[in-house]
């Protein structure tokens, strides 16, 4: 790895990023938009006392899917263009490690994820209360390994479309199904027993773990810990599957 | 030879199957150090699977590109070979500038050798434009500028001038000569055999085959005309007719 070739490709994504504003807003408005939306769809729920508030909980994990989904979208789409527009095949004609270019793609979109979840997760806190009792520090540290996952997923998923159209097809893919069983709608103990399994072997249900120890505990717990070592497990795997896909020679 | 005599590139028995079709059959040739060799044929003669060949990024099915004596496409070459796709391949929504220099970064260029690049393609008026709002040939320019940024030790272009005017096309090659003169190897694939009396070498290309490696005037005196383009014609037809009495 060579870290200006790295630092270089991060701040080309960026500028590319920036040459598109709708971009932008979807990565930083539009979480917190919809973080609102769900505050105030529970806004007249009424509770046993005790219980605490779906918006707690749902408005939670909801920061952790914001960034997967987005980056996933977001990196999918541009390693799509790179692939076909011939400037992955002559960037690979040069002296760039495909490391340097995989975790350059990481560090672009991490940094921001992290404005993202900073915003969203602020919005959160000061404007609607959100009840947490860890530190919100963790949150934006968990929101960024997820959007990191969104970009592994994302490089790695471009290999398999040719055009942008079935770039998204692989939302309902691999998005949707983890969305479903990352324990957003039925705890994932309470759930059957085949499906129960199928979450324990995608990543998201790792985050929602620890976003849930979070939550319940002043302080970061050996749970907390675990989930995240598994979630950097995931992408490192899903980086290392990627990389052979940055083919140097072609038939 | 001259001045030079040492390959830059060596290519023996060289056989490339792309799909179901023999794209390159049985190559051999091999391009002087500081020369500019010129690569002609017509379309889907192989020329574009030829130099990518050399570059290192077509996979081959046998045979053996050597490019300044190690395998082509090794790890070493890659600081030493620049490659022009026929397609210009840059980012459409970065400026010119930002694309030169990022392709530059990657040789450890600085800002002034990435102005100095665009300059030499004369888009230095144009730098901080997004090469999504250049003219078509403008936009093949930046492409142009990316290779010339690392400064190479060869380079391959594949027709880099398609769509440029006349103005344009002397001044580039004028600067390919002076390249030359410093000891650059070139390649050069292109279409307008006007063009090729400004090579030292020629290689023809047809059906895959190496029909001859000469220079243009040996081209004349073998096509017996003083007009390259009819020259290339007589020979192309010639090969075609010699086949034809063989089969
Ligand atoms: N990816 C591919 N798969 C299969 N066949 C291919 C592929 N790319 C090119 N070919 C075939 O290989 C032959 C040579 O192609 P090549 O691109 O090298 O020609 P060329 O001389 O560069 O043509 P042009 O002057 O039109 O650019 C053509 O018959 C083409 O159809
Ligand atoms: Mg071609």
């Amino acid at each position: 790895m060579n870290p200006s070739m790295l630092g270089a490709t991060a701040a080309r994504v960026l500028r590319q990023l920036r040459a598109d504003p709708r971009s932008i807003a979807l990565i930083l408005v539009v979480p917190a938009v919809l973080l609102a939306f769900v505050y105030y769809l529970f806004e007249n729920e009424t509770l046993p006392p005790g219980v605490p508030r779906t918006f707690d909980r749902v408005g939670l994990m909801m920061l952790a899917i914001f960034p997967f989904v987005v980056m996933f979208l977001v990196t999918s789409i541009t390693m799509l263009r790179e692939r076909t527009s011939g400037t992955l095949e002559r960037l690979l004609t040069t002296p760039i490690h495909k490391a340097d270019l995989l975790f350059g793609y990481a560090l672009a979109f991490s940094i921001m994820a992290a404005l993202q979840s900073l915003f969203a997760t602020a919005v959160a806190y000061w404007v609607f209360g959100m009840d947490i009792r860890g530190n919100p520090g963790w949150v934006v540290v968990v929101a960024v390994l997820n959007s990191v996952l969104g970009v592994a997923l994302g490089l790695l998923c471009s290999a398999f479309a040719r055009t942008e159209f079935q770039a998204v097809q692989f939302m309902p893919v691999v998005v949707i199904p983890q969305i479903l069983l990352c324990g957003l709608f039925v705890p994932r103990d309470q759930m059957n027993p085949i499906l129960e399994l199928i979450s324990n072997v995608l990543p998201l249900s790792y985050s929602v773990d620890a976003l849930q120890e979070i939550a319940a505990h002043a302080t970061s717990t050996a749970t907390m810990t675990a989930d995240l070592l598994v979630m950097v497990g995931f992408v490192l795997a899903v980086l290392l599957l990627a990389s052979p896909t940055l083919r140097r020679r072609t038939p | 030879m001259g001045r030079h005599t040492v390959p830059s590139v060596e290519v023996r028995a060289l056989h490339v199957l792309r799909g179901k079709t023999m794209v390159l059959n049985d190559v051999d040739f091999s391009i002087p150090t500081g020369r500019i060799t010129g690569l002609l044929g017509p379309s889907g003669s192989g020329k574009t699977t030829l130099m990518r060949a050399i570059v290192g990024v077509q996979r081959v099915t046998s045979g053996s590109v050597q490019v300044l004596n190690k395998a082509a496409g090794s790890p070493e070459l890659r600081h030493e070979v620049g490659y022009v796709t026929q397609a210009p391949s840059v980012y459409r929504d970065l400026s010119v500038e930002d694309n030169v220099r990022y392709f530059g970064a990657m040789h450890g260029r600085n800002r002034a050798q990435a102005r100095e690049a665009i300059d030499a393609v004369g888009l230095g008026t144009l730098a901080k434009r997004r090469t999504a709002d250049l003219s078509g040939g403008q936009f093949s320019r930046v492409s142009l500028a990316c290779a010339l940024v690392s400064e190479p030790r060869l380079l391959v272009l594949d027709e880099p001038t398609v769509g440029l005017d006349p103005v344009l096309r002397a001044e580039l090659w004028e600067r390919f000569a002076r390249l030359a003169a410093g000891g650059t190897t070139l390649i050069i694939s292109s279409h307008v055999m006007e063009e090729a009396s400004h090579c030292d070498t020629l290689l023809l290309l047809r059906a895959g085959r190496l029909l001859a490696r000469l220079t243009p005037d040996e081209l004349r005196v073998r096509g017996a005309t003083e007009d390259l383009e009819l020259a290339f014609l007589h020979m192309i037809q010639a090969d075609i007719a010699g086949r034809r009495g063989a089969a």
